[in-house]
């Protein structure tokens, strides 16, 4: 699956990167990969407002968002 | 909704310890100033000599052991940098000048609007275009690169450099400044201060409470969060002054402000692009700064010597309006933001199919 790597990024590239990818997509599944808490909440309420489904996963300082639609 | 509850809370709270620290000896719409209270501290170092606005603020010192202290307690504490961190310290730099060409930050713009002051209106006017300029160049591809992992110990040094500065402030040794006249002769006590720093730290690192960020999210995700926070300030500071009787309608006359409509809008919208391209307002500087990240503790000490430079070269504006060498300033401010922003676009490209495990670094 691809992933794409949002880690270092302060807001909003996190969530352009995202949406991006969003509107490339249409719909399907890929992971955002991201190391700051508000990089996963930004990305959270995108993907809510555009009515993907979002799941976070904590990897040690880092979270594996994964985006389904 | 839950987080939507609680941004706007924090704005209610915000302007009520604004409107309150005002009450205590704040200077008149200056509640709480990000940018006025970091030039005061610049004058308080002794770093410009302009004497009517020189005071170590507390609520800085607050504000980032708030926030410094919640982001250790929720984890989310991180030590990052190596992110085009010179480049912030210029973008700081020159947003500094154009929030003291304007005469205060978003924060102090909202609560000027909330008592009445209409140059706050324009300047408002102004930081929408300086967004909106901003989000030309992020629609375009700019970053400013990553940032990475650092030594863990290299984030304390902000908010120990903040120990510093309070240890300065009650000590009160010869060689630090304290006004004896103007805006930074007037505070609340020092404990009051410190305590409403704290909590709006707190606040500020839990919410990501920020004006640009919210007209930013507003425009590119039609996302209304960020936004609340403010909205919630204006109305609250705005009932507030109400209230108290300290709001008074109209341009002429208002507290340390002048009433130049073009420098008004030119200040706020330097302040408003800069601050689009480095990702957050002073206040949200200094919130990122005390979690750990490095550039923007830098960017405070470009914002710091911004205020310097501004007060020692008499580019700052003052009641009497904005001079010629401000003027001059903020026009070389936009064409080092506008080259800034060209080099810098597609500074980062994705990398694409990391391995999921995720390895450390760039």
């Amino acid at each position: 699956m691809e992933v794409k790597d949002a880690r270092g990024l302060l807001c909003p590239e996190p969530v352009l990167i995202t949406k991006k990818e969003i509107e490339r997509l249409g719909k399907g599944t890929f992971q955002v990969l991201v190391d700051t808490v508000a990089a996963r909440d930004n990305i959270t309420r995108l993907a809510k407002s555009k009515k993907w489904e979002i799941s976070a996963q904590p990897r040690g300082d880092e979270f594996l968002l994964t985006l389904k639609k | 909704m839950k987080r939507n509850v609680l941004i706007v809370i924090t704005g209610a709270i915000v302007a009520v310890m604004a409107l309150a620290l005002v009450k205590l000896g704040n200077p008149q719409n200056m509640g709480i100033c990000i940018a006025c209270f970091l030039r005061d501290t610049a004058g308080g170092l002794g770093l410009h000599r302009a004497a009517v606005v020189q005071y170590i603020r507390p609520e800085i010192i607050g504000l980032v052991l708030g926030a410094f202290i919640t982001s250790v307690f929720t984890k989310e504490y991180r030590s990052l940098g190596g992110s085009s961190t010179f480049t912030r310290f210029v973008l700081g730099f020159f947003v500094m000048i154009g929030l003291l060409v304007f005469l205060g930050c978003p924060l102090r713009m909202i609560l000027r609007i909330a008592a009445g002051d209409l140059n706050a209106v324009v300047g408002l006017v102004g930081l929408i275009a300086g967004v909106l300029i901003g989000i030309v160049f992020l629609r375009r591809g700019f970053s400013l690169g990553r940032a990475v992992p650092q030594n863990k110990s290299g984030g304390y040094f902000f908010p120990l450099l903040m120990l510093g500065l309070l240890v300065l402030l009650l000590a009160k040794p010869a060689y630090i400044f304290f006004s004896t006249e103007g805006p930074g002769s007037m505070h609340a006590p020092v404990a009051i201060a410190l305590a409403a720093g704290l909590i709006f730290g707190i606040l500020a690192q839990r919410t990501r409470l920020c004006l640009i960020g919210g007209i930013r999210d507003f425009v590119i995700f039609g996302d209304l969060y960020l936004l609340y926070g403010f909205l919630a300030i204006l109305v609250t500071a705005l009932v507030g002054s109400l209230a108290l009787g300290s709001f008074h309608l109209g341009l002429q006359g208002q507290p340390i402000a002048h009433s130049d409509g073009l420098w008004n809008f030119l200040g706020m919208a330097l302040g408003g692009f800069g601050s689009t391209l480095l990702g957050g307002c002073p206040l949200r500087q200094l919130v990122s700064a005390s979690e750990g990240n490095s550039d923007s503790a830098v960017t405070v000490l470009g914002l710091l010597a911004g205020a310097a430079f501004a007060h020692n070269f008499g580019l700052a504006a003052s009641a009497k309006g904005v001079t010629a060498a401000g003027q001059i300033a903020v026009l070389i401010g936009f064409a080092v933001i506008i080259l800034v922003g060209f080099l810098n676009i597609k500074g980062v490209s994705v990398r694409q199919g990391v391995s999921a495990s995720g390895s450390q670094g760039c």
